[in-house]
């Protein structure tokens, strides 16, 4: 694929020539996939008449909405359209989407809001202003009709992409009207649908992209190719904190294609007129690091540290009543400490960019969960104001979070810049995961008193983590808490005569960031692996427990009580199965995970979850369901293999061997189960699967075996041959 | 100096004998659906087909491939979506959709060897790591494509 380098000009001369959209993917055999183009991103100016910022409808009567987020697998080019075309009133799969410009959004008010994508929000956050643009568009082309006609606006009714006035019989496309209706001022907005009245929301929709991702058409940041450009390999500086001393670029320069050897933020780089030639060439390359003074560290020293941080300086991370009388009180004490190590996010598509930098602007492409940020990011490195900044939104071949800060985009700018041609910039998988920002390491302390009758009279839970807002100097933490290491402890649903957290915050040299889940992916281990325990301790049923001290929690229990039906909790299973529940609220949506687990020959193997999810309301059941099976499949590879560890202050894992994905063999079947309880929620839907299963899987491997797993990843655990 | 066929077409690239396919069909021929995700033949998102057997073109140097018939995700559905591709697309297999060309191309040659693979089949000759974890759908999907491929 060669891209035009001036693509907003193509496009402009494209809608010139063809009075349409430029951009279509053409799939032989499957018609429906121009609905999403295999290059999703869209163009910084309206190419047709718009009828509001997200909305484009098209002399050849299209309609294009402008998606304001990411496609990163969680299916929301689709679920965005769907609450669009919900209030349009058009039909759903034959609407165009494409990307919405960070460049539009900052130099036009923020048109877009916040084109984030992360902390499972893009349907719950954009929801009611998505639901706004398409109401507001569909009254418009309405008021324009009417004025055509000389009707009333009440007596004209928009439907399937047609406004009809009934009296009379006429009726117009929204191509038709479009022009006219770019230029209407309506008095007032109106008011959004409310969900009794969702005709398309709710519905299963299949999704816009997989036609072109079941046949290599979709374009990943890693696909684009520019006329002129260079592939540049990078190796970051191996212990965090250290910098580049020297490298003796007079081995590598002479070889086949090589272009320039170049430091670069965090490390240095071999560009050259292929990827391979350049990766090999930095592999030749004898490079002088100054390794800083992380340079002794290692994961022993971290555990160690992590465990003695739980004795304090402790900050207040919330609670209730008094933890100190409770815990005074004479009834039996549970205490247990669990430990988690630093995960890697490991997208399938390794970090990499491509930059065009000129004197007056800088063109990036790239998939990335952030873009506003990543034109900031663009403009510094390149020395351009970031309105010169144009970053062209690629499909994310996962994103997990990883994508959320973009350090591989800073090398690319700072390249093209020093070669004075577009760069892309590759990272090796080994770089991948030896240069991420990990989900943080920590130790948890939990303590819980329980009065005769085994109910809990206190809970204390003590964390030792590592601050993500202090690792990313995205703010400042307040009074030693932030909000991710409590998450999942603070707002603990069980009912206790006393709660109380207890945080130290506490960094090492390596970097930390959201992953998948965030503060819930080691907090729910620790709290349900706990709850079970104390269960046992106070000779009770895990799930007729949990009940118990649920009584005030009506949305829970609907979860629980779905899924001890669904799950067929209590029933007999084969002898070497065991079976282990867990229950979790994240990001507004609360889901529990049933495990049924194998052990033999001391191999864990997870052969079913049966998932209950209540987010309140369903914009599409298909990629919904699709989201919880792919946060079970992420939390059970953490649960099973993951594990970065240090030694030297180097990661010491850099592939796929030393760093596992669980495989086709090792996936479960899953059921998932939706348990909507409606109302005002919405919840979200990317990450709240992943939190239930560690612990699930850990209560399943207690109830087969008797053995307690207190730190993952399980490889770790020797649960007998 | 290689020649060989890519989706039917006779190829001649003035290469490193060393230099591994995946970079060959990336870099030099913009067949771009064949993907980089290990370098080690580990992840297995580089997976084409050639002379009918799956293989990591990311461990294949392209002096290896002399004279051999090359098939990626592009040829696969050049005359019409395959039945994997078809059955891909019913069962909603795809998610980030990074992995998915090779999971294809692995399933397609899967098939080809075994028209009617059980479930403990699929665990053994599907061994391509997806990040989002598709497995389940994809299981279903090549159970439907061997159903497809009957008829």
């Amino acid at each position: 694929m060669t891209i035009a380098l001036s693509r907003r000009a193509f496009v402009r001369a494209g809608l010139t020539a063809a009075g349409g959209l430029a951009v279509a993917a053409l799939v032989p055999g499957f018609a429906a996939a121009a609905i999403a183009s295999g290059e999703p991103w869209g163009s910084d100016a309206a190419f047709g008449p718009e009828v509001g910022p997200f909305v484009v409808v098209g002399p050849d009567n299209s309609i294009t909405l402008r998606i304001a987020k990411a496609e990163m697998g969680q299916g929301v080019l689709t679920a965005l359209a769907m609450i669009l075309a919900e209030e349009l009133m058009c039909d759903a799969s034959k609407v165009r989407v494409e990307y919405a410009s960070a460049h539009r959004n900052l130099v036009d008010g923020n048109v877009y809001q916040s084109m984030g994508t992360g902390g499972s929000s893009s349907v719950r956050r954009s929801r009611v202003f998505l639901q706004q643009a398409g109401a507001s568009a569909r009254e418009r082309l309405i008021a324009a009709a009417a004025a055509q006609w000389g009707a009333a606006a009440e007596a004209c009714v928009a439907s399937g992409g047609v406004v009809r006035h009934e009296a009379s019989g006429r009726a117009a496309t929204y191509g038709e009207l479009a022009g006219a209706a770019a230029r209407i001022t309506l008095p007032t907005e109106p008011a959004i649908k409310t969900p009794d009245r969702f005709a398309l929301i709710g519905s299963p929709l299949k999704r816009f992209d997989t036609p072109l991702k079941a046949t290599g058409a979709a374009r990943f940041g890693i696909d684009v190719k520019l006329p002129g450009m260079a592939y540049a390999a990078v190796a970051n500086c191996p212990v965090f904190g250290g910098r580049l001393r020297s490298c003796d670029a007079s081995k590598v320069t002479a070889r086949r294609g090589v272009l320039a050897v170049l430091p670069v933020t965090n490390g240095v780089a071999v560009a050259a007129d292929n990827f391979w030639r350049a990766k090999e060439a930095l592999a030749a390359l004898p490079i002088d690091w100054d390794f800083g003074p992380a340079a002794s560290t290692d994961s022993a020293q971290f555990r160690a540290e992590y465990r003695a941080a739980l004795d304090g300086p402790l900050a207040d991370g919330g609670g209730h009543g008094d933890i100190a009388a409770a815990l005074a009180s004479p009834g039996k004490r549970v205490e247990a400490l669990y430990e988690v190590p630093y995960l890697a996010h490991a997208p399938m598509e390794p970090l990499n960019a491509t930059a065009h930098w000129t004197a007056d602007r800088i063109d990036v492409w790239m998939g990335t969960q952030f873009p506003e940020q990543a034109i900031q990011l663009a403009a510094q490195a390149g020395g351009v104001d970031p309105a010169k900044v144009t970053v062209h939104n690629c499909y994310l071949g996962g994103g997990f979070g990883r994508r959320a800060v973009n350090d591989e985009l800073t090398q690319a700018v700072e390249i093209s810049k020093a070669l004075g041609r577009p760069a892309k910039v590759v990272w090796t998988r080994e770089e991948d995961i030896r240069s991420d920002r990990y989900r943080p390491q920590a130790a948890l302390r939990m303590r819980a008193a329980l009065n005769g009758d085994g109910a809990p009279a206190g809970f204390e839970f003590t964390t030792a983590v590592g601050s993500i807002t202090r690792s990313l100097g995205w703010g400042k933490v307040e009074n030693g808490v932030e909000r991710q290491a409590v998450e999942g402890l603070a707002n603990c649903p069980y009912r206790a005569g006393a709660l109380k957290v207890l945080v130290n915050l506490r960094n090492t040299h390596v970097p930390v960031m959201f992953w998948r889940s965030v503060g819930s992916s080691q907090n729910a281990f620790a709290l349900e692996s706990f709850i079970d325990e104390v269960a046992h301790a106070a000779g009770r049923d895990p799930v007729e427990y949990r009940r118990a001290l649920l009584a005030d929690r009506p949305d829970f229990l609907a979860v629980l009580d779905a899924l001890a039906e669904r799950s067929g909790w209590g029933k007999p299973l084969p002898k070497d199965v065991g079976r282990g529940i867990a229950i979790h609220e994240s990001f507004g949506t609360i889901v529990g995970e049933v495990a049924e687990v194998s052990v033999r020959s001391g191999e864990v193997k997870v052969e079913r979850v049966v998932a209950c999810v209540d987010c309140g309301h369903l914009v599409n059941p298909l990629t919904a369901a699709m989201q919880i099976e792919s946060a079970v499949l992420y939390g059970l590879t953490a649960a099973l293999f993951g594990e970065i560890t240090i030694r030297d202050g180097r990661v010491e894992q850099g592939n796929f061997d030393s760093y596992p994905i669980a495989r086709m063999a090792d996936a479960p079947r899953i059921e998932t189960h939706f348990v909507l309880s409606g109302g005002d929620k919405w919840g979200g839907l990317g990450e709240p699967g992943t939190p239930p299963i560690a612990p699930a899987i850990a209560n399943a491997i207690f109830a087969l075996t008797g053995k307690r797993i207190r730190a993952l990843p399980l490889k770790n655990a020797a649960l007998g041959a | 100096m290689a020649a060989f066929i890519v989706n039917g077409r006779r190829t001649t690239l003035d290469v490193e004998a060393d230099m591994p396919l995946l970079w060959a069909l990336r870099d030099e021929l913009a067949l771009v659906g064949t993907k980089f995700g290990c370098g080690a033949g580990l992840c297995g998102a580089c997976t084409v087909v050639i002379d009918g057997e799956a293989v990591r073109s990311c461990q294949t140097p392209v002096g290896a491939v002399e004279g051999k018939t090359v098939l990626t995700i592009e040829g696969l559905g050049e005359s019409g979506l395959h039945a994997v591709q078809k059955a891909w697309i019913e069962a909603d297999a795809p998610q980030c959709g990074y992995c998915q060309s090779g999971q294809i191309m692995a399933a397609f040659a899967l098939l080809a060897g075994n028209p009617n693979p059980t479930d403990a089949d699929i665990d053994d000759g599907m061994t391509n790591i997806c990040r989002c974890g598709t497995y389940p759908r994809m299981r279903a999907a090549i159970h439907r494509a061997a159903a497809l491929i009957k008829t």
